[in-house]
């Protein structure tokens, strides 16, 4: 059994999995509940500035039969007296030793405003502060939340005035509002906070009602940007994640990272965590589904660590971040191609579709008798079950003209059905930087590309 | 929809409820949209199943019904009586690992909303001044009129009955299709611009010469006959299959139905007398057929909605005798069979074995044997196929001008209502290629 335990920053939980800060971390109450499911930790629902909040708050994104693949919110910080929250961080904090407790806290830009916040705080008992630098709705109109986030001076400033105070570990959390993440990554290295996490939500509108012409979800027949999170985030989460793991300066720090951003399940986890995260935080999913969804989380991690021989958590952190590249660092002699299994294929015809109008036109229809025919080529007195079926064309790739796009492996709705398969080029590994370095005129000059392709081969359909 | 038919109790009400909005939103997200779909191919009509299918879970159900009726004006008969698990269902992709989509019952839903909001096809085309006389206003009469129609040409269709719709009005047990959609659905041609005359026998009070004179081209869609004889004695006292269905769908009263009711004959027709039967509170229902059921013509799905309805089979049993007393059926006597070398039909002859005769009691005998081939072949001097009215690639009858579709043409392969739509269809298309200058195209 995989030892799930992590230490992150000073903080030490039974499992990596902890709560966001967010609805489902509003009260003592429902953490009880949490931590009775399994969960390792919680983040305490941002406390700080006094709010009022609106009727409407969340907006959720379905596609299909799919519920909620993202959920978006205005919902602002913890509308409870913060004197409540405190006296119920204690609490928490007394019944769980062995929990994770961090408060998030977001309050105005003032040193002493920091520094209080961050003294009651510590004075719960609390494992550590999360940084709230990230609400984009809202608390940032008042100078707060993503304002901050998207100043990175800001964002040093206000961690060092924390950490001026701060006797528990500091994690600084960066929104994902911003063009270049690094940036407020390295101002909380600069401010000695003791780790970071990210993404927190991301700005959008969820969509507008085709009968009112308002947005949705409307609040008295207004709306607004909101807070977008949850499984149609992950992969905006993964390479601002991987971007802090590849970034020389914040790599060097050895700050940890909680990584969040559309976890869901158990496979979600492992990528955040190979891409260098040391703990992880969900909130959409347990949203969407409860609590009860940290059983499969621990299990399932469990489990797959088993299988690759990961002994504890810290082993797998990172294990993928060498495999994260820039374009001109690609071999551009590497060669793959669509391959599919006629055995598996149904014949749906959608790679064949998306290859011809949208890709390099490089899949045939292959009737039964081997010819190439075209779509809707049967009669029109053709009919029936059988007809349909024994006459159906297979779709084929036509290998010598595929460029490997993998469009086509994307679109198959069978599992397996279409591989990608390396091919020898029969070319010495070679990246565009190398190109540029070595014979620059083929980078910039088009007559000199087609001569260096001739040479090579290389022909492009 | 209240039924306009008070009739019809509760017993033959129609076998599946309609699909709920949700239901069909979830069922057409589950569509994989598939490029040339095979369930398009498998379709007589080749309806566009993956876009009608995309339009509902895009909730464009106008679009959907739109995209229905441009393959198949009578889309609505079609989602309920097509054997589609031999077309389109028979033909979707998920079919082999997971449950086909239920295309008949999506298309029942987009139908059923097109009927609600009046959602028909609307005329564009410019009058082309051309005039077609259609015969009987079956679902191939009224397939070809209402395509004419759509091109801009002047249709009359004359229909002996009272009521439009042919079989689907008349002779398709209700619990599948309730005769009203079959009535709206000539309402709705009538809509294109159609003239329906109802009560109208050709032949005797329209002569075709008169119908030559009057009009630029004539459709014969007369469908086929009443249920051959059998040819034993006491005959007089068996009922006839299609008669008996008719009077459960458009008779003042349900028919009466006996406690041991024999269906003769194992064909889908069979199946719906059987299945009257039994709801209407028959204690035992036995179908009795002369071959077994590798050999009934009967869909594998009508056979076990048969089985599932308690309905016994007698098979291998050659009626030969009914036997009266005091002009009522007391039972049927019949002959052992056993299966022969292959006849005309490419299926083990019956052969009965002589003194084998046995007794099955009922009060009330119904046979369903098929049809008789089309008398109008003989009357008009047609051509015939097999029995059949002779027709060339275009559907044209040996007469010059009068083409032929449908049922009546149908001698090779199995009549079914969504043919007899393509006939109509095609033999439009063929039709104005013959008077109007521009194809048509046709898929």
């Amino acid at each position: 059994m995989a030892d799930l335990r992590i230490n992150f920053a000073g903080i030490t939980s039974p499992n990596p999995f902890w709560l966001a800060s967010a609805p489902p971390t509003n009260s003592g109450a429902q953490i009880h509940r949490a931590f009775e499911a399994g969960w390792g930790g919680a983040v305490w629902k941002t406390i700080g500035a006094p709010v009022l909040n609106v009727s409407n708050r969340y907006g959720a994104w379905h596609f299909g039969r799919q519920r909620m693949l993202a959920i978006n919110n205005v919902e602002l910080i913890s509308d409870r007296p913060i004197e409540i929250n405190l006296r119920e961080i204690a609490e928490v904090k007394r019944a769980w030793p062995d929990r994770a407790v961090i408060v998030s806290a977001m309050v105005e830009a003032k040193p002493e405003a920091w520094h209080e916040i961050v003294r009651k705080i510590e004075d719960t008992g609390a494992d550590g502060i999360e940084l709230n630098y990230g609400c984009p709705h809202g608390m940032s109109e008042r100078g707060m939340g993503s304002a901050i986030g998207q100043v990175p001076e800001y964002c040093e400033q206000i961690t060092r005035w924390v950490m001026e105070t701060a006797t528990i570990p500091v994690i600084m959390k960066l929104t994902p509002n911003i063009t270049n993440i690094v940036l407020p990554a390295r101002a909380g290295v600069a401010a000695g906070a003791n780790a970071l996490s990210l993404i927190n939500t991301i700005n959008s509108i969820v969509g507008v009602d085709l009968d009112t012409l308002e947005l949705t979800p409307s609040i008295a027949g207004k709306g607004g940007h909101g807070g977008y999170a949850g499984p149609a985030v992950k992969p905006i989460a993964l390479n601002m994640l991987a971007a802090l793991g590849t970034d020389e300066v914040v790599a060097r720090s050895g700050l940890p990272i909680s990584g969040m951003g559309g976890i869901a399940t158990w496979q979600d986890a492992a990528q955040f965590l190979l891409l260098g995260a040391s703990s992880l935080q969900v909130c959409t999913a347990v949203m969407h589904y409860g609590y009860r969804l940290i059983e499969d989380l621990c299990d399932g991690l469990s489990n797959w660590m088993d299988e690759k021989g990961f002994a504890i958590v810290a082993d797998l952190c990172g294990q993928s971040l060498h495999r994260v590249s820039e374009f001109k660092d690609l071999d551009l002699s590497y060669r793959a191609v669509a391959r599919i299994d006629t055995d598996k294929c149904i014949k749906c015809n959608l790679c064949y579709v998306a290859c011809n109008d949208t890709a390099h036109q490089c899949i045939d229809l292959v009737s039964p008798q081997g010819e190439v025919v075209p779509a809707m080529a049967y009669d029109v007195r053709s009919n029936g079950k059988h007809e349909a079926v024994e006459t159906r064309p297979q779709p084929v790739v036509r290998e010598e003209d595929c460029v490997g796009c993998r469009l086509c492996y994307n679109v198959c709705p069978v599992d397996n059905c279409i591989a990608m398969i390396e091919l020898p080029s029969g070319l010495e590994p070679v990246t565009w930087s190398e190109l540029s370095e070595k014979t620059t005129e083929i980078t910039e000059d088009w007559e000199a590309m087609k001569a260096y392709r001739e040479q090579k081969g290389i022909h492009i359909h | 929809m209240q039924s306009e038919f008070k009739g019809i109790g509760k017993a033959l009400a129609e076998q599946l409820p309609p699909l709920t909005p949700n239901e069909a939103a979830v069922e057409s997200d589950r569509c994989l949209y598939c490029y040339d779909a095979p369930c398009t191919h498998a379709c007589p009509t080749h309806i566009d199943i993956p876009r009608f299918i995309k339009k509902i879970a895009t909730n464009n159900l106008k679009g959907s019904a739109a995209t229905i009726f441009a393959s198949n004006l009578l889309g609505a008969t079609c989602a309920r009586v097509c054997p589609v698990q031999e077309l389109c269902e028979g033909a979707c992709v998920l079919g082999s690992e997971h449950k086909p989509i239920a295309i008949g019952r999506l298309q029942r839903f987009a139908m059923d909303r097109a009927r609600k909001t009046g959602a028909y096809p609307v005329l564009k085309a410019k009058p082309t001044g051309r005039k077609i006389a259609v015969i009987g206003a079956g679902p191939a009469g009224l397939s070809c009129a209402g395509e004419l129609a759509k091109l801009g040409h002047a249709v009359t269709i004359f229909e002996k009955r009272e009521l439009p719709g042919g079989l689907s009005t008349y002779g398709i047990i209700a619990l599948r299709e309730p005769v009203d959609v079959a009535l709206d659905e000539a309402r709705m041609i009538a809509g294109l611009g159609v003239t329906i005359k109802t009560g109208v026998e050709f032949g005797t009070n329209l002569p075709l010469a008169e119908l030559q004179r009057d009009f630029d081209s004539v459709v014969l869609s007369v469908g086929l006959g009443r249920t051959p004889e059998l040819g034993i004695e006491g005959e007089a006292a068996i009922i006839d299959g299609l008669e008996f269905i008719e009077s459960s769908k458009t008779g003042e009263d349900l028919p009466k139905v006996g406690r041991k009711v024999i269906v003769i004959g194992a064909g889908n027709t069979a199946v719906d007398c059987a299945t009257i039967a039994v709801r209407l509170g028959a204690e035992r229902v036995t179908m009795v057929y002369r071959r077994t059921d590798r050999e009934m013509t009967c869909y594998e799905h009508e056979y076990n909605f048969a089985l599932k309805e308690g309905i016994e089979f007698r098979f291998l049993s050659q009626p030969s005798r009914v036997m009266l007393e005091e002009g009522q059926p007391i039972g049927l006597e019949c002959l052992r069979v056993e299966l022969g070398a292959p006849d005309a039909s490419g299926r083990p002859a019956p052969v009965t074995i002589a003194g084998s005769e046995f007794l099955l009691e009922a009060d009330q005998i119904v046979k369903a044997v098929g049809q008789n081939k089309p008398s109008l072949a003989a009357l008009l001097d047609l051509e015939t196929t097999k029995g059949f009215i002779a027709v060339g690639e275009s559907f044209r009858t040996s007469i010059d001008g009068v083409f032929a579709i449908g049922d009546c043409i149908r001698a090779h392969g199995a009549a079914s209502t969504v043919m007899a739509v393509q006939d109509g269809k095609l033999a439009a298309a063929a039709i104005h290629r013959r008077l109007a200058p521009t194809p048509a195209e046709v898929r």
